[in-house]
């Protein structure tokens, strides 16, 4: 079953792909306030070639966290993104449903 | 993250020991925090009690700043009573939902690893199985048998445990004849009444994995809510 229930198995991805050699960043919801697709604590692992498993949102922000996470892997510095309502501009990246989530974005170092 | 603490925190959860990876905010640093810890400070372990037993993170503030807590406990457990047909596709929504499954039943013919591949058996009595199994608070318990012989067992210990969830299949009838037979047993009617039966939200559900989602569409409103 275990191919089935890898969408729980974010970390357990991450250190598989760290044991391949590869390059891995972990991103993290530390803080929601209002509606939040996702609780505190929820996890998207990023692998260097972009592929990851897991959310920190409901779709809406994976995009862009991956783009920061492939950032970090270059600096190997961690960082914290504050994400709210996306307003009218279409290309913002944001909440459709109207909450706002802090997600830590830290590359798995050593 | 260092990936040492990543491949511990991998370890922990694959040995399911509750443990609360926490990181300050200010400049990054991590470690890994048990309950057990001796050397810990007070704060720290007291936080951690918090954010594992309501099983969410937090930000809280230290003496040194803010830290970012997160809980990472043992799954929750789902102990199905009855290796009958709904058992085979409860346990798999079950796992999917992130519950480590046990189906119990001592009639082989229905325990079989045939019949339940990747799921842990046991083939003991269920009175015997359920004290070896110990269910705690993060334990969902559903008996599926419709045989006295098999599901009341399985009921006494799991109205003695503290188990989140208790839920016996059966029609009304079957249902007002189990609390009876649980009354004249000494249980008090509250205790009877923690017992979801019939089981599983009202959907209309015919096919055994329907059943299967109603049921544990109840478990997590009952954990959930």
């Amino acid at each position: 079953m275990s191919e089935t229930l890898n969408h729980d198995r974010v970390l357990e991805e991450a250190a598989r792909w760290v044991g391949e050699g590869r390059k891995v960043a972990l991103a993290t919801v530390i803080e929601t306030w209002g509606s939040a697709p996702r609780p505190v604590g929820s996890q998207l692992a990023i692998r260097d070639d972009a592929t990851f498993v897991g959310s920190v949102s409901g779709g809406c922000i994976e995009g862009d966290v991956v783009t920061r996470a492939l950032d970090a892997l270059q600096t190997g510095k961690p960082e914290i993104v504050e994400y709210g309502v996306s307003d009218a501009m279409a290309w913002e990246v944001g909440l459709a449903c109207g909450g706002r989530i802090r997600v830590m974005v830290e590359p798995v170092t050593g | 993250m260092e990936a040492s603490i990543l491949q511990q925190l991998v370890r922990d959860r694959a040995e399911k020991r509750a443990v609360v990876l926490a990181t300050r905010l200010t400049d990054g640093i991590q470690k890994l925090v048990y309950p057990t810890d001796k050397q810990e400070e007070n704060w720290l372990i007291k936080a951690i009690s918090q954010v594992l037993a309501g099983d969410r993170g937090a930000v809280v503030e230290g003496p040194d700043g803010d830290w970012f807590l997160n809980p990472f406990n043992p799954p929750l457990r789902l102990m199905l009573v009855g290796a009958v047909h709904i058992a085979q596709p409860l346990a798999l929504i079950g796992s999917l939902a992130g519950y480590d499954v046990t189906v119990i039943d001592p009639r082989t013919s229905f325990a079989s690893a045939e019949r339940f591949p990747d799921v842990a058996l046991v083939t003991d009595w269920p009175d015997e199985a359920m004290a070896a199994l110990a269910p705690d608070a993060r334990t969902a318990i559903v008996t599926l048998t419709h045989d006295p012989k098999l599901d009341d067992p399985a009921l006494h210990a799991a109205l003695r445990s503290p188990a989140f969830y208790i839920g016996s299949l059966g029609s009304k009838k079957t249902h007002a004849a189990r609390v009876a037979r649980l009354a004249e047993a000494g249980f008090a009617q509250d205790d009877i009444a923690r017992i979801h039966g019939p089981v599983g939200l009202s959907i209309g559900a015919k096919s055994p994995a329907e059943i299967a989602v109603s049921i544990m569409a109840e478990i997590t409103e009952t954990l959930r809510r």
